[in-house]
């Protein structure tokens, strides 16, 4: 029993470090355009990023679980080509994940950069440095609770996971089966004692990480002040 | 005949208190010379900075400086800030909050060169306070700081947003000699948008007073100043503190100032 509630928790934690450390990546670019960039269509950009907040993860899924089947082209196309299957494997719960976390990573990030003046962009561009390194020499750097909020609310919101995951990964134990579904799955079976261990242990891992988050920008807004 | 450095004519739809106006301004800055932009805030002072930059486009015109064309709508030529050998002074002095005094020297400066960044340090009195973040500095400290990053990158052009307006008077006072200073030492053209009329006077040798987007007049400072100033009398503008016998005791700009005068003219 232990092994298999070990083996749970360790893919939950697996699959959200990877949704994080990739979000992470490509959130950045994706913010730093929704912030500085006059393009008008942008809000069409931004609408689709913060579309996971508002749709049921269940539609999300099942157009997913759509996209992903041998049946239809886009899965056909990577089962014959690459020889990938997306559908009820761990690389589809991971891509599922990563587009119903865009929002919160996306948007931390994007409210980080908003805050900032403009000017010192502006500065440092009159500095003779490029746009890359005025993102990593100055950007970045004074964005750091913005990020680590993103980071935080990223990974301990795919801990969570519910609905995306329940409908394209099958609940399949030791590959798609994550803590959050075993909850579920335990208690459809009656089985109160171990529901319990999994949702104590989800719960005091959500409490934490927000504690952190909140004791840590608590540090940066003092260092701010000074 | 001076040399010449920058010459612009430069259009720009721009949003005032009275709606949009076409700023559309010509100017030509001599080389080494510290000239004043002037005029009530709104004009469009900062936007025509900004445009000598590159941070701002222009609607059209042109901007050269010395041999080289910085922008030309007909040309199509736009360069970018990055390769205008500029420095600019923001009006919130856009310092980096994550970098020390050293450091935004350091991050500023083109070569690996050390000695000049000491040097600045040294002209700015900022030794003491390389490792202080701009957080934990005072305004004019800040400021200081602003216009030594803005030196560090050794410009060829040098433009200052009001640099002095959030400070008080006798901070003011110090560092528009500071602004002197380095404006003597370092050589670079300057450019300074203001709406001080002290300060115009006491710094630069030639002024444009923008209003309603064109330049409404041009010349030396105390050509375009003096025409209603020159009095017998004295006027100050100031706060009346005391009135003891014939003795007035008035605060002008934050200095306490004794002026005797008669019974009639109290």
């Amino acid at each position: 029993m232990n092994e298999v509630f070990f083996q749970t928790f360790w893919i939950s934690i697996k699959l959200a470090s990877l949704t994080t450390i990739i979000l992470f990546c490509i959130s950045i670019p994706i913010a730093y355009f929704l912030t500085y960039s006059t393009f008008r269509l942008k809000v069409v950009l931004q609408a689709f990023v913060s579309m996971p907040l508002v749709l049921p993860p269940s539609v999300l899924g099942f157009y997913l679980l759509l996209a992903f089947s041998p049946n239809y082209w886009f899965g056909s196309f990577i089962d014959q080509y690459l020889g990938i299957r997306l559908a009820f494997s761990f690389l589809g719960i991971l891509i599922g994940s990563i587009i119903f976390n865009l929002p919160f990573m996306v948007n931390s990030i994007q409210n980080g950069f908003s805050n900032l003046p403009l000017s010192l962009k502006d500065a440092s561009y009159t500095l003779g440095k490029s746009r890359m390194t005025t993102i990593f020499r100055v950007l970045l750097p004074n964005i750091k609770p913005a990020l680590l909020t993103g980071v935080c609310l990223t990974f301990a919101h795919t801990i969570g996971e519910f609905g995306v995951i329940l409908m394209i990964g099958g609940n399949i134990p030791g590959k798609t089966r994550v803590a959050a579904l075993a909850v579920y799955d335990e208690v459809q079976a009656l089985n109160f004692d171990m529901a319990n261990k999994y949702a104590i242990f989800l719960f005091l891992f959500s409490f934490v990480v927000l504690l952190f988050i909140y004791s840590v920008n608590r540090e940066f807004l003092k260092w701010k002040k000074f | 005949m001076e040399e010449i450095l920058i010459e612009l004519h430069v259009s720009k739809k721009i949003h005032t208190n009275n709606g949009i106006e076409v700023l559309d301004v010509n100017l030509k800055i001599p080389k080494y010379g510290l000239v004043t932009l002037f005029g009530k805030s709104g004009v469009g002072k900062t936007t025509l900075l900004r445009i000598i930059a590159g941070l701002t486009q222009p609607d059209g015109g042109f901007i050269t400086v010395g041999n080289e064309i910085w922008y030309d709508s007909i040309k199509k030529i736009n360069i970018k800030p990055q390769q205008r050998n500029i420095g600019f002074v923001f009006q919130d002095y856009a310092l980096f909050p994550n970098m020390t005094v050293k450091e935004h020297l350091l991050y500023a400066r083109p070569q690996k060169e050390t000695g000049y960044i000491s040097e600045l340090l040294d002209i700015f009195h900022l030794k003491g306070l390389c490792n202080r973040k701009p957080g934990k500095l005072s305004g004019g400290q800040q400021q200081r700081l602003a216009v030594a990053r803005a030196l560090a990158r050794k410009p060829q052009i040098l433009l200052l947003d009001e640099p002095l307006s959030a400070l008080d008077s006798e901070t003011r006072n110090v560092l528009q000699y500071e602004i002197i200073q380095a404006h003597k030492n370092f050589q670079a053209t300057t450019l300074l948008v203001s709406h001080d009329v002290n300060e115009v006077l006491k710094l630069s040798d030639f002024v444009y007073v923008i209003e309603n987007g064109k330049i409404q007049k041009q010349g030396k400072p105390n050509d375009i100043f003096d025409n209603t100033k020159i009095k017998t009398d004295i006027q100050l503008t100031g706060i009346v503190l005391d009135i003891q016998n014939n003795t007035l005791t008035v605060s002008v700009d934050d200095t306490i100032t004794k002026i005797i005068t008669t019974m009639d003219e109290i």
